[in-house]
């Protein structure tokens, strides 16, 4: 079979392909939705992934997460897109149940093989998901995408949204930061192949287990980081939790080689995007980067949860973590109460555990 | 010396790595992009290269001089691989190089069909090319209808590289009707050629 690499014909990759938060933002105005007393999360709160209730004891979760090549080899791109789909489920604390996938493919790519490839990677992340594909739809497309929308199960008092941050709260970041930049490096050539393959591991880690220490250590809120970076994600959740939030940029873990990628001017057009959309609302102080304040907006694929922990527990989800997750964690900020003021502010130093759990 | 990038109609991260490639040997280099993340990232390479940079907009595009600070500007480990080492210029691969779906001057009809003799032949001779690119309307001879197409398929499933520039067939409207090897970008086909031991251009 030909060895494919499919960065070849693509502009941009992985979640960088998502459409501007500051245009979707205006998208539903004057758009009549139908009003349901069973939607519990909707699209206003812009969280990961709609839930409805059923009945008192379950809720459906439902999300859908399709983008263009993030990886060269076939099978590493299903690994990820499937990682990236049922996060959204993970990241609303429910349990994937089914999916259906979502292809657009030239024929070229299905008549190669290719198409098989990426979908056994999916496959293989679903069955260690537990969560069953029933189907699919695709369609010719000249350039490719792949994705899929994921059906979970839930109980109401098990949601974790991305509206209940409460001040005191420790951030805490379950992957490292970077993919978007690595992504550039490596279609540029200037990332190593133990930095590319580090990449690809990372993007294809389940967030089932970051889930699943966030419930046991009694987390509310949650969200996952992905197209719109670290801060847009940030914002988003301070913003439907009404609260502000406090971030140490030197605690956010980062993919090897990202900063200096950033540093050499490796940024997506979406990681500028992202400046723009978070810019009302964040105050840098002074001393911070230009290559730091560009990494926390650095698109993700398939990044990991931002989890709000209450203070008392963070020792506890920081040891389970750092045991248990393949990828390396970190305290990046606190969360404190709106003040009126910028939602964001990034300072250079990282918050260290006393400083991020003290009220 | 001075060295201008023409990077427009490019996205990134093209331009940032053009412009890296020029800094190795250039002291000063005109880069030319036509959109704002072009800008704001050649901006950055340029700093965290110690050079200065000025920013020109013009009608035509964005003009960005940069000039090169005391530091030489260095390419890590996996850019280096691009550059031919010059000590051992024999080391690398055999690369065919098809920029035209005609084989030599002369009337098309003549040219057409010496191209898929060439490629009949090429299966029974030694030694053989470890990749075969197609460039402009050599993309012609990798897509349905071709007449090469059968001999071509033939020395692609034996091993041999067979890589079709996607900017032509793109240009020619023939991107879905490709049947034989892989969509190739500027960047990975200057790379073979520049890391190639030989090439025989057709």
């Amino acid at each position: 079979m030909a060895i494919v690499d499919l960065f070849e014909s693509v502009t941009e990759c992985g979640c960088a392909a998502k459409v501007p938060a500051q245009e979707l933002s205006g998208l539903l105005r004057g758009v009549e939705l139908p009003a349901d007393p069973a939607v519990l999360v909707g699209p206003d709160t812009l969280d990961d992934a709609g839930i409805y209730k059923l009945s008192e004891e379950q809720c459906l979760v439902q999300t859908v997460d399709f983008f263009p090549p993030v990886a060269r080899r076939p099978e590493d791109y299903g690994r990820i897109a499937a990682a990236n789909a049922l996060s959204d489920v993970y990241a609303m604390g429910g349990r994937p149940l089914t999916a259906l996938a979502i292809v657009c493919m030239p024929s070229r790519l299905v008549k190669d093989g290719v198409l098989r490839d990426i979908t056994r990677g999916a496959a293989e992340k679903l069955r260690e998901a537990g969560c069953t594909l029933l189907g699919g739809h695709s369609v010719l497309d000249p350039q490719a995408k792949f994705g899929l929308s994921v059906t979970g199960l839930i109980h109401p008092k098990d949601v974790l949204s991305n509206a209940a941050a409460r001040p005191g709260d420790v951030l805490v970041l379950t992957k490292p930061v970077g993919t978007g930049v690595t992504i550039m490096a490596v279609r540029a050539q200037l990332a190593s192949a133990e930095q590319e393959a580090a990449m690809n591991r990372c993007m294809a880690t389940l967030n089932a287990k970051a889930a699943a220490l966030a419930r046991r250590c009694g987390v509310r809120c949650v969200t996952d980081v992905t197209g719109f970076g670290l801060l847009g994600h940030a914002m988003q959740l301070a913003r439907a939790s009404d609260v502000a939030l406090e971030i140490g940029a030197e605690g956010v873990p980062l993919l090897d080689g990202a900063l200096t990628f950033a540093e050499e001017g490796l940024l997506s057009a979406a990681a500028y995007t992202n400046q723009d959309y978070v810019a009302p609302e964040v105050v840098y102080d002074e001393e911070v980067p230009q290559p730091q304040k560009d990494i926390l907006c650095d698109p993700q694929t398939s990044g990991g949860l931002l989890i709000c922990c209450p203070p008392g527990r963070l020792r506890e989800l920081v040891s389970w973590a750092r045991e248990e997750l393949a990828t390396p964690c970190g305290v990046v900020g606190r969360v404190v109460a709106a003040s009126g003021g910028p939602r964001l502010r990034v300072r250079r130093r990282a918050f260290s555990l006393e400083e991020a759990s003290a009220s | 010396m001075k060295q201008t990038v023409d990077a427009r109609g490019l996205l990134c991260p093209q331009p940032v790595v053009l412009t890296l490639k020029a800094l190795v040997s250039a002291d000063e280099v005109v880069t030319i992009v036509d959109n704002q993340t072009a800008v704001e990232n050649v901006t950055r390479l340029a700093r965290s290269k110690g050079c200065a940079i000025a920013i020109d907009k013009k009608a035509d595009g964005i003009y960005l001089t940069i000039h090169k600070g005391d530091a030489p500007v260095e390419m890590t480990q996996a850019d280096a691989a691009v550059t031919c080492p010059s000590g051992e210029p024999a080391a690398g691969p055999l690369v065919l190089f098809v920029p035209s779906d005609c084989f030599g001057r002369g009337p098309e009809e003549l040219g057409e069909r010496l191209m898929g003799a060439f490629f009949h032949t090429l299966r029974d001779v030694e030694p053989k090319p470890a990749t075969i690119v197609f460039m402009n309307t050599g993309v012609k001879l990798v897509v349905e209808g071709s007449r090469a197409l059968e001999d071509i398929r033939a020395l692609a499933d034996s091993g041999i590289e067979v890589l079709a520039c996607g900017t032509c067939l793109g240009y020619f409207k023939l991107m879905e009707k490709l049947s034989v090897g892989r969509v190739s970008n500027m960047f990975d086909i200057a790379s073979i050629l520049l890391k190639a031991g030989k090439i025989v251009e057709l």
